[in-house]
């Protein structure tokens, strides 16, 4: 820590040089693609028929196979709901739910879903008949910003179902028996889930509320 | 991400056949680990056999009393098995102490054995990194190495190999099953499955091109307390800077292995008749003749510690 005590950045300082070096990375970003772009080795991309199941109607699409289960949602479907952040796994913006099981749409292409029911955001609750997650999500107030928030209670609800399930966490006390809904539980199994904002004491909130109606 | 073409196959020899067909091609389970290297590009299939259809995904009980644990079953069924929590507990224990939920849903057992690496400079592609480009050299060496090997390294590597999972498979000597192009099955110790980089760092285990796990098979269960214990930067989500897996007996014997240390899962079966005597003996003897950097010599100390408070805890009722 010593060597941080001497460094004095002002919030306006800060911005200006950050604003600097978001130009610097823009710059060859052009070149780049004009690099790869011609290149003989990159391969042509390939298509292919998938019918994918999303919160209970079939949609047939013809993708790139590359197409990520996310970016068809998005992209395709254009269910802008569920959320895109850092595309990597790391985050739980994106999770669905595909047969009862949530999971990273990022990291799933959209061809490995064929025959899966996938649900969205979209497919829990709708603005006139909101899912009792959302509910309580909007009453503790679980978001700031709210980019996460679809994906967050996608997770919320899946979470208390796998509690319903019998499925441990690495905080269950005791395999061999059934977990709790606890507060540490909820944590545990809402790790996936990134929040920037920090809204995660009002989204523990929320979710203990709907297992406290439902369990 | 560079374009593919992509089939999906119905029985493990087939699978196999189709991966042999194409040079490069890959096996897709899960997916989520190959699809992220995907996006980066250091992952580069030009054709991906989808084997989710193929049946592997039982659990099913063994003729000397094990487990054969098909390559598809998914992390999480796997963890949460009656069985497994009953008989593996440490096997339930470190399945659960990885990745989150979503990616367990989805992540399957074969997958996970074969998972690549999580060094930061392995998955920069601007960085030198003899795992990813053989030769290009390594920039973790003099790199912030504080979640990198200490035992087992090379002056050509010092990644670890991820996986909890591993860990506690390597603790209860399970076997890899696997089929080739040609139809031939074999077994593979799991400590014999994964590899230390040596000159060749990009090599992550024995199995050959186009050879597809099809199971992993525990044997009979050990009984005695089982405790996995992971030390990381956050309590939760995030790879371990060591872990610790164990099995002890009423009488102080038992097994240990660690994760988090080396380029395979740890475990130095001469160290453990030291374990009645406590965590001191038993860590100096794994890791004898470590070469840490100075980034991550901590975990030398962190080892011997963690371990100390895994025996603590066994003798709890």
């Amino acid at each position: 820590m010593d060597d941080l005590r001497d460094i004095k950045i002002t919030r306006r300082n800060l911005l200006i040089s950050s604003a600097l070096s978001a130009t610097a990375l823009a710059v060859p970003v052009p070149s780049l693609h004009a690099e790869e772009a011609p290149s003989g080795d990159t391969p042509p991309p390939v298509k292919s028929k998938v019918t994918l199941r999303v919160n209970g109607q079939a949609h047939e699409l013809e993708l790139d196979t590359r197409t990520t289960l996310l970016d068809a949602l998005r992209e395709n479907l254009h269910m802008t709901g569920t959320k895109k952040g850092c595309d990597h796994g790391q985050c739980g913006a994106c999770t669905v739910i595909a047969n009862g099981e949530r999971i990273n749409s990022c990291l799933t292409l959209a061809l490995q879903n064929e025959g899966m029911e996938i649900t969205t955001i979209e497919g829990l609750g709708t603005v006139n008949s909101l899912h009792p997650m959302q509910v309580a999500f909007i009453k503790h107030d679980g978001y700031q910003c709210g980019y996460c928030t679809p994906g967050q209670i996608c997770s919320a609800v899946s979470a208390l179902q796998e509690i319903k399930q019998n499925i441990p966490s690495l905080v269950t006390p005791d395999l061999a028996a059934r977990p709790q809904v606890t507060a540490e539980e909820i944590r545990e199994r809402m790790s996936g889930n990134i929040c920037r904002c920090g809204a995660y004491s009002n989204i523990l909130d929320a979710i203990t509320e709907v297992a406290g109606r439902t369990i | 991400m560079r374009a593919f073409s992509y089939e999906r196959v119905k029985t493990p020899a087939e699978a196999a056949a189709a991966v042999a067909r194409t040079p490069g091609a890959r096996f897709l389970a899960g997916g989520t680990n190959l699809l992220d290297l995907m996006k980066l590009e250091i992952e580069t299939p030009p054709h991906l056999v989808d084997v989710n259809s193929l049946a592997l995904d039982k659990i099913e009980t063994t003729s000397d009393g094990g487990l054969r644990i098909g390559a598809l079953v998914r992390n999480t069924a796997l963890a949460a098995d009656e069985r497994v929590r009953r008989d593996y507990g440490l096997l339930s224990r470190a399945i659960l102490a990885g990745a989150s939920t979503q990616l367990r849903n989805r992540a399957t057992t074969a997958g996970n054995l074969v998972q690549r690496t999580r060094c930061p400079y392995f998955y920069d592609t601007n960085q030198a990194c003899n795992k990813r480009v053989p030769g290009s050299g390594c920039s973790a060496m003099h790199g912030f190495s504080h979640q990198h090997a200490v035992i087992g390294t090379s002056n050509a590597c010092i990644a670890t190999f991820p996986s909890d999972m591993a860990v506690a498979l390597r603790v209860f000597n399970a076997t890899v099953e696997t089929v080739r192009p040609n139809g031939a099955t074999r077994v593979i110790p799991i400590a014999d499955f994964h590899r230390l980089p040596g000159n060749t760092p990009h090599i992550d285990n024995v199995l050959e091109q186009a050879e597809l796990i099809t199971s992993v098979t525990l044997p009979k269960p050990l009984g005695g307390k089982q405790v996995y214990r992971k030390v990381r930067d956050r309590a939760s989500y995030a790879f371990a800077l060591i872990s610790v897996g164990a099995v002890i007996q009423p009488d102080g014997t038992g097994r240990v292995a660690l994760g988090g240390v080396a380029h395979k899962p740890w475990r130095v079966e001469a160290a453990e008749q030291h374990l009645p005597r406590g965590a001191a003996p038993v860590a100096e003897q794994l890791l004898a003749g470590a070469k840490p950097t100075h980034e991550n010599e901590f975990k030398i100390a962190l080892v011997q510690r963690t371990l100390a408070s895994v025996l603590a805890n066994s003798k709890k009722g």
